[in-house]
């Protein structure tokens, strides 16, 4: 079956086999197995309603799946204490909410809760921990404005930086770029990437293909609660398939530098 | 960037400095004039003025100030708003029957076994109704106030409102049911007042208070993340059923606690949390234990100044008074401000 990580591939630190999830009555995932490893960039791709927000809920264990097993790093997120999954796994969710306008410093601090104690008062390490991601994300000059100073942008950079001070191994997106423009779309997939590149295996939502084909290493296809392909971009988003699953017909041709598929809709 | 540990230590010696400075004014003042050096070296009445009568005042009123702000920031953490407070979302109330029925159980008894049986009803059992009552109604609010999961401030707000009526009419009728002199002496604990405890008292309330605080004290870098959306906090490390759980417990005590030793006193877990997040910032870890220490200084001062104020016509109004009277006008500019559009979610 897969290789041992003595011959040069890492087990999988993501390992999702045959879930299915259901809210309610209404089934959202059907038999899904997916498994990811570290340094990998995954994007999870699909039509709205298709389960890839549940997904990422049960790999961060808000979710207990129906049937089936998810394991990070060989531990069930959502039987582990909350403390121990949350130093092994990040989420941006898409939508933060910030009751009280915490300063920047004070939200990406955060991220070091699940390794503090009680009073949680930080640190070397967290304050190291903390640094390091706001240089990552470009945050060092907006450290101690108040976040709803922040353009939309901004804001989504603090909640990455958040999941990056966590210093997860796995880290997952629900949308990250969702409602930015495009150029801060661009950076949101740049530091995606650098994580990756850094070693954690990075697991994201994504609704532009175009983006999420340049970006990702792999794309995971989801269509009404199924795994309906997985691989390499090139590979799975051929025009057939997106006509299939978005129920679009599109073009779909090439970028002649990367080699990336490109599909656009025809209206 | 100065550090936390840093700050806090700042904001504790100014708290403490300023609790201090509030109970040695309001030692000092009242229709008697006395005199802190005769006080000390035994002369009468200042003597007695000074140590039986006032300072333990001043004390209580440091004691249920500190709890009522307390339990202000931690429901504000709960319900993400900063209106929450424990008079206006009914906790109190709830605290305040709770306190009653155990009054009233304590009457029957009486009426049924002779006055022994009161011994078993006095102090502890009184105070532990009111913490009950405070649970009860802090379930109740917050449960009817979900809606998809999620607490819906204004609702919660609303359902406080009702639950405070529903509350005080029923106490109403339950006053019927107790001698007369007793029910008038209901009313007046019902009214917030900082009234003259006995030592033993004002040490247990101490006591139970500072156990509360203390355990939200502990729980405050928790409390910073359940401000957030239940799923974020949830990857953040927290167990959010169970901390939520401890939150209410703590908020509900320290609530109940406060009604049993003065009855309802409002708005002060609105008014002092609120300042004091104007200085500090959101930050629970820096705002618990500065909002208990002001909310002590501040009840201390209200109390004190109701004293002084109406010292010209012979009478003092119960210091639930004062509060409302301040804490009334401040909702309502808190409640227009929170409202602006340009403020959106943060308050």
């Amino acid at each position: 079956m897969s290789p041992s990580p003595a011959l040069g591939w890492p087990e999988p630190i993501v390992d999702v086999r045959l879930v299915s999830f259901r809210y309610g009555g209404t089934p959202a995932l059907e038999d899904v197995s997916l498994s990811a490893r570290s340094g990998e960039f995954v994007g999870l791709v699909g039509p709205n309603g298709a389960g890839k927000s549940t997904l990422v809920r049960l790999l961060a264990g808000l979710l207990a799946p129906g049937r089936g097993r998810v394991r990070l790093a060989g531990l069930d997120p959502s039987s582990a204490p909350r403390r121990q999954v949350a130093r092994l796994c990040a989420l941006v969710p898409q939508e933060p909410r910030l009751t009280w306008p915490f300063t920047v410093r004070e939200v990406v601090m955060m991220g070091r809760a699940p390794r503090q104690g009680f009073l949680a008062l930080p640190g070397p390490l967290d304050h190291g921990a903390v640094e390091g991601a706001l240089r990552a994300c470009d945050l060092v000059h907006l450290a101690d404005r108040r976040i709803d100073a922040l353009s939309g942008g901004e804001r989504r950079r603090v909640f990455f930086a958040r999941a990056l001070s966590q210093e997860p191994r796995v880290l997952l997106f629900d949308e990250p770029t969702a409602f930015l423009d495009l150029g801060h779309q661009v950076a949101a997939m740049r530091m995606a990437q650098a994580a990756a590149r850094g070693g954690l295996c990075v697991l994201a939502v994504l609704h532009d293909l175009n983006l999420a084909a340049a970006a990702c290493d792999r794309l995971v296809v989801m269509s009404r609660g199924r795994v309906v392909a997985d691989g390499g971009p090139a590979e799975v988003l051929t025009a057939e398939r997106v006509r299939e699953v978005w129920e679009v017909p599109v073009w779909r041709g090439e970028n002649a530098r990367s080699g990336a598929p490109v599909v656009l809709p025809e209206l | 960037m100065t550090s936390l540990r840093g700050r806090l230590v700042v904001l504790l010696v100014a708290g403490a400095a300023t609790v201090l400075a509030a109970v040695a004014f309001s030692s000092a003042v009242g229709p008697q004039p006395i005199s802190f050096q005769a006080a000390f070296s035994g002369v009468e009445p200042d003597h007695a003025i000074l140590l039986e009568l006032r300072f333990p005042r001043a004390l209580l009123a440091a004691v249920v100030g500190a709890a009522l702000a307390g339990a202000g920031v931690a429901l504000q953490a709960l319900l993400r708003n900063a209106l929450a407070e424990p008079f206006v979302l009914g906790v109190s109330g709830g605290a305040a029957l709770g306190g009653t029925l155990v009054i009233l159980a304590a009457t029957l008894a009486v009426r049924a076994f002779g006055p022994g049986a009161a011994l078993f009803f006095e102090g502890a059992p009184v105070a532990l109704g009111a913490v009950a009552g405070a649970a009860a109604s802090a379930v109740l609010v917050f449960g009817l106030a979900r809606i998809q999961g999620h607490p819906v401030p204004e609702t919660a707000l609303l359902v406080g409102v009702v639950f405070n009526a529903f509350a005080s009419g029923l106490i109403t009728v339950l006053r019927l049911l107790v001698p007369p002199e007793q029910a008038a002496r209901l009313l007046y604990w019902l009214l917030g007042t900082v009234a003259y405890q006995g030592a033993g008292t004002i040490l247990a309330g101490a006591v139970g208070v500072a156990l509360t605080l203390a355990l939200l004290v502990l729980f405050s870098g928790r409390l910073n993340l359940l401000t957030l959306a239940d799923e974020e906090a949830a990857s953040l490390g927290v167990d959010v059923r169970r901390t939520r759980a401890v939150i209410f417990f703590a908020a509900s005590a320290a609530t109940g606690a406060a009604v049993a030793l003065s009855g309802m006193v409002g708005f002060v877990g609105l008014i002092v949390p609120h300042l004091v997040r104007r200085v500090v910032g959101p930050d629970h870890r820096l705002l618990v234990p500065t909002s208990a220490l002001f909310g002590a200084a501040f009840l201390v001062m209200a109390d004190a100044l109701a004293r002084l104020l109406f010292l010209p016509l012979g009478t003092e109004p119960p210091v639930g008074a004062v509060t409302a009277f301040l804490g009334g006008p401040f909702f309502l500019w808190l409640l227009r401000r929170s409202g602006r559009p340009q403020a959106g979610g943060f308050a």
